[in-house]
């Protein structure tokens, strides 16, 4: 189908967006990529007055690595961060994630921001995102910015904390920490389509933070002790997560995904010793 | 930039190195443009909802699926479809491996499956069958099972990778 009209503005700076977003009201909507949005508007499941293209906004494009977070600007695509040639040093979980997004021909349009903005609840980076507990900043009238964590950003299904008259700027990645093993995992019905269940885990020495996505109605992280009875806890999570039956599983089988790629994820992840080995033959490998 | 909904704007971009021009409402799809506006109705169109993969075409060298982009964005851009594989007379060693190895049938996802192969081989000249399956995943073929496709991708790979060696060879005596 063919999308309705609307007005297209494509403004060259965040702050004529801005004043473009807060002018429009409830009658605009935001698109970067449209990798999402742009199927939502040609099926006509959303009917915009005005759509503001914040896609060519140039000093939304950058990956910037400071003192303890990975800076991405908003309007950076997939693509490019899947280039960055430090990705996977610096953000482990997010460069095994990343390639489960959509497919290459759609992350050369989809972008960061725009992922997380849209908040589908089976996205991979808003599940690292709230892993990894990053930021969004979000910019509005005369240059006033917030930092929201992504923990509290995800609020329901494609529902956000981003105000009306918001912006969203960039998306912050902690670094990667000492010691700490990252893993990705996801089952989907061909690899690229959405996920029936994601799992993401930040492993440190006697903890795990493991996120959940496909699930819930958005990214859920719990803190998991690794001296207790994993076995337990993973079930305990699988069905504190009100998983629903529906085309593509049934909530049995979500639960059973939850508590296996859980498990494997976790044990399966080098420990802390073995790392240290493995990073020392890597160093001695490259001299 | 500013289009109102009901105006038809100019849009002019690099289609197969032409600089071309028609005129597009903001909520003009780039597959439509350049099928009813520019008549370069070697894109298909599919889903119109960015599954299918059909309508793949390259935008400033990167695949992009054209249903998912609107005409005015594609403004001062260059576009390249299938159209620009071909030469005067011949296919491309892409096409000529798609009709050996019976990589379609109907023909229909074919446009956009090659542009994404284009697309892919120049990043991944040496690619293994994983990757080539990866990149197709982004495609529906609901004729030939991928196994064809996947020959003949494998089969340009290994063919451009020769040349290439058999020219360096040439070069250094």
């Amino acid at each position: 189908m063919k999308p309705c009209a609307f007005d297209y503005y494509r403004p060259q700076t965040r702050r004529e967006a801005i004043d473009r977003l807060i002018e429009s009201g409830d009658d605009a909507r935001l698109v970067a990529g449209g990798q999402s949005l742009m199927a939502v508007l040609n099926m006509r499941l959303a009917q915009p007055r005005i759509l503001i293209d914040v896609g060519a906004i140039d000093e939304l494009r950058y990956i910037e690595r400071r003192d303890d977070h990975l800076a991405i600007g908003a309007a950076t695509t997939q693509a490019e961060l899947l280039e960055y040639a430090a990705l996977a040093d610096e953000l482990p979980l997010v460069a095994q994630a990343l390639p489960w997004v959509g497919h290459f021909q759609t992350r050369n349009r989809g972008t960061v921001g725009g992922s997380i903005a849209h908040a589908d609840p089976s996205a991979e980076l808003p599940l690292c995102l709230a892993t990894l507990g990053g930021e969004v900043v979000l910019e509005t009238r005369r240059g006033k910015s917030r930092r929201v964590a992504g923990a509290d950003f995800f609020q329901g299904v494609l529902t956000t904390a981003r105000r009306p008259d918001e912006l969203i700027t960039e998306v912050r990645f902690p670094l990667k920490r000492e010691g700490h093993a990252y893993r990705f995992r996801e089952v989907a019905m061909r690899h690229g389509d959405f996920a029936i269940v994601a799992l993401a885990a930040d492993i440190g020495e006697s903890e795990v933070r493991l996120g959940v996505g496909g699930v819930a109605d958005r990214p859920v992280v719990r803190t998991l002790s690794l001296e207790g009875d994993l076995d337990d806890a993973l079930n305990h999570l699988a069905w504190s997560l009100g998983a629903q039956d529906d085309v593509h599983a049934s909530a049995a089988y979500r639960r059973h995904l939850v508590r296996e790629l859980g498990r494997r994820l976790i044990v399966e992840a080098p420990t802390f010793e073995q790392q240290a080995v493995e990073e020392s033959a890597d160093a001695r490998a490259r001299r | 930039m500013h289009v109102r909904g009901d105006e038809r704007h100019r849009v002019t971009f690099r289609l197969n190195g032409r600089e071309r021009s028609g005129r597009a409402e903001p909520r003009m799809q780039l597959c439509d443009f350049l099928r009813h506006e520019l008549g370069a109705t070697g894109t298909h169109v599919g889903c119109e909802h960015g599954v299918c993969g059909a309508c793949t075409v390259l935008v400033d060298g990167r695949a992009t699926r054209s249903c998912l982009m609107l005409a005015v964005q594609a403004d001062g851009r260059s576009v390249e479809t299938v159209e620009s594989l071909a030469g005067d007379e011949e296919m491309n060693d892409l096409q000529r491996a798609f009709r050996e190895h019976h990589a379609l049938q109907c023909g229909f996802c074919t446009a956009g499956i090659l542009m994404s192969c284009h697309e892919f081989l120049g990043r991944v000249p040496d690619p293994s069958e994983a990757q080539v399956r990866d990149m197709l995943s982004g495609h529906l073929c609901r004729c030939t099972g991928y196994t064809g496709i996947v020959r003949a991708v494998l089969e340009v790979a290994r063919a451009r990778q020769q040349a290439n060696r058999r020219e360096n060879d040439a070069c250094s005596i």
